[in-house]
């Protein structure tokens, strides 16, 4: 398990790559964010975006997923209170390939909580041209280390 | 939608609400972010929530959401061409947002209700026939408790072409 201490500025790591479907974006898009652009391939082409390309919330759930499956399922994450900004810098293609590159850049100890400690991060989510898409600065709430475990060594 | 130059601001437009069920928190944290407190309601209780909770980016989609559905269901508005003959604004991609908060847990069976507050406009050197529009936007719980914020940005069309000043950045 990872906990707050094992996690310190600079600690980076990047996630495994996965291609974005057609189906994927547009089932998100029907439900959240229905907009021409992120539906349908004729009226997207014609749209400012150029083609069809994913919400950018999706954009958002699709990181959150490949940092989960990468840190978040061995560590003692709790929750996040927040992102102080997001940026879409290019739209996500259907059929693009994307990772995320996580890099933490602070952590401090919780005052109110003993038991927790909030760590600042960077992700920054690429395509198949090495292209930033998204980037995002964040906070997670983490578990403290209990007495008796172990430090986790490399992320 | 209004032009760009004619979007008045600190106007706040009601987005309606959206019950955030055991089974539609689940769903969406199954597919994006199965931490146990989003998708186990025995683990969850477990966890220092106390109980099962939606994931951050569900409570920000169903921002999304409600605010198309508001944005349609508006009477048909009068928005005049633009001399050029272009057509009223639908709304534009957005290139991101700032300030997001997660201010308390949405439990299982709360409704979150949303609100949009037009907030500043920004000329673009770079885009002259569009504007970005940022919003503070708030999600509230059936108590009245602020539980969600950010400030959100969006591109929409300007009826003439912005004519930088060389006072202008």
């Amino acid at each position: 398990m990872i906990y707050w201490e094992d996690v310190t500025p600079g600690t980076s790591f990047i996630t495994a790559a996965r291609t974005i479907s057609k189906a994927e974006i547009i089932e998100f898009a029907s439900e959240y964010d229905a907009q021409p652009f992120h539906l349908d391939e004729e009226a997207a082409k014609n749209s400012i975006l150029g083609g069809l390309c994913a919400s950018g919330w999706h954009s958002c759930a699709i990181a959150m997923r490949l940092v989960y499956d990468r840190f978040h399922i061995n560590a003692a994450t709790q929750g996040s209170p927040g992102i102080t900004e997001c940026r879409w810098k290019k739209p996500l293609y259907a059929g693009e390939t994307v990772k995320v590159k996580v890099t933490c850049i602070d952590a401090r100890p919780s005052e109110s909580r003993p038991t927790m400690g909030l760590t600042n991060w960077t992700w920054e989510m690429t395509n198949d041209d090495g292209k930033t898409i998204m980037t995002t600065e964040s906070w997670l709430m983490m578990g403290r280390r209990p007495e008796g475990a172990k430090p986790v060594g490399e992320i | 939608m209004a032009w760009f130059e004619d979007i008045k601001l600190g106007e706040t437009l009601e987005l309606g609400s959206h019950i955030f069920t055991a089974e539609d928190i689940i769903r969406f944290a199954e597919k994006y972010d199965p931490q146990p407190f989003h998708t186990d309601p025995e683990a969850a209780k477990e966890s220092h929530f106390g109980g099962l909770v939606a994931a951050g980016w569900h409570i920000a989609a169903v921002w999304m959401k409600l605010m198309l559905e508001t944005r349609k269901n508006q009477p048909e508005e009068k928005t005049p061409p633009a001399p050029d003959g272009r057509a009223a604004p639908r709304g534009g991609p957005s290139p991101g947002f700032f300030d997001l908060k997660w201010i308390k847990p949405v439990r299982a069976g709360d409704t979150i209700s949303y609100r949009a507050t037009t907030m500043e406009k920004v000329n673009l050197k770079s885009r002259p026939y569009q504007g970005i529009l940022k919003s503070f936007n708030e999600g509230f719980n059936q108590d009245g408790t602020l539980v969600f914020s950010f400030i959100g940005q969006g591109l929409v069309e300007r009826r003439e072409p912005f004519q930088a000043q060389t006072s202008d950045l």
